[in-house]
């Protein structure tokens, strides 16, 4: 016998409505908490997003399915936000040309430190080798990375799990860490943030400094490209 | 607004279109990027260009409002590690200790070589 609340609960929670809903909320609860504190890296809008929403579906029972059912619009625009990069590049290029050497070597240096050093951890830490690939591509954006992960023969949905926490846990050390060894070129420091943690630290970068967002957009995409020529490569090697 | 929004899904269209037919290993909207960065330069050279989505700042606003929100784009997927809760109990610790070290491990190759190679090649008393 069902009651009216919840057959009214059967119905939302079915319908993509309550779950797009859900996810816009918590975020914007997140997101207004983090410009309160003056946006403390420690309040990062996505990491605590995710364990509400995480929480949320565990205490209600519902399946990551139909959550992703609604929440899929708001997965949608990953692709578009990386073309929305152009613009920011298009609008700093006069900066940009000027340190175009600088940005290349630092693309090779960041993409092959990328995955090599999470493969060589990954294993000695003994983890198990469908893991080891899963985590190799976690440098570049969900999308670009799940795709990688799929040519490998791992499980793109614990690679687009391993990107988010990648991209959280940069976008948390990267301003105390530069702070701590006294950088101040707010270009290598946002090139950094976005080659390490794509579009999770890019977000970080353009809350810091808009140059700073911007070369990190650049990093984003140029090592989307790069990871996805060096990973089965270097898998081949260092995983064999 | 709705006409900036379709420039941007018409250079990811066409960039999917070409990694498809070329099957490059790039990814679709990593080349919609370089595309609508392309059409921004060929702007300044034919003025012709510079109209709809196109006129001066009007593509420029709809990518900074998409830009704005970013991270926002990130939670759907991110949400999806309730579904890895087992493997989390088993190698939790060992995965996120691994990432960790090599997220500082690459943010720190990649500032260093970027200040590195940027001090080697400024001219004398251009530097800041």
């Amino acid at each position: 016998m069902s009651t009216p609340p919840f057959s009214l609960w059967v119905y939302l929670s079915q319908t993509p409505l309550l779950w797009l809903t859900v996810t816009l909320v918590v975020y914007a609860t997140a997101d207004a908490l983090s410009l309160a504190s003056g946006r403390n890296p420690l309040l990062n809008p996505v990491l605590h997003s995710l364990w509400v929403i995480g929480v949320f579906l565990y205490l209600t029972g519902t399946p990551y399915q139909v959550y992703f059912g609604g929440a899929q619009f708001v997965h949608f625009p990953l692709g578009p936000v990386t073309v929305a990069l152009a613009v920011p590049l298009y609008e700093n290029r006069v900066v940009v040309r000027r340190a175009l050497l600088p940005m290349l070597l630092a693309l090779v240096a960041g993409s092959v430190t990328a995955i090599t050093s999470v493969v060589v951890l990954a294993e000695l830490a003994g983890l198990p080798r469908d893991i080891v690939l899963a985590l190799a591509p976690k440098s570049v954006t969900a999308g670009v990375a799940m795709g990688i992960s799929e040519t490998l023969g791992a499980d793109p949905a614990l690679t687009a799990v391993a990107v988010i926490l990648t991209g959280i846990m940069g976008a948390i050390v990267v301003t105390p860490m530069m702070n701590r060894l006294g950088i101040t070129d707010y270009r290598a420091r946002g090139f950094a943030a976005g080659l390490a943690s794509h579009g999770i630290g890019t977000a970080r970068a353009f809350q810091v400094d808009e140059v700073a967002g911007t070369f990190a957009g650049i990093a984003m995409s140029l090592n989307a490209l790069v990871t996805s020529l060096l990973v089965p490569v270097a898998v081949t090697v260092l995983v064999g | 607004m709705i006409a900036c929004f379709s420039l941007i899904l018409v250079c990811q269209l066409v960039g999917e279109i070409i990694v498809r037919a070329l099957r490059a290993p790039v990814p679709g909207p990593v080349l919609g990027f370089m595309l609508l960065f392309g059409v921004l330069m060929l702007r300044d050279r034919l003025k012709a260009l510079a109209r709809g989505p196109l006129e001066a700042g009007r593509i420029e606003g709809t990518a900074k409002g998409l830009l704005a929100h970013m991270s926002l784009l990130f939670v759907p997927a991110g949400v999806g590690v309730v579904q890895k809760l087992d493997l989390i109990a088993a190698h939790g610790v060992a995965v996120v200790a691994v990432l960790a070290g090599s997220v500082v491990l690459t943010m720190l190759a990649t500032v260093l070589t970027f200040l590195v190679v940027g001090r080697a090649i400024a001219p004398a008393g251009d530097r800041e």
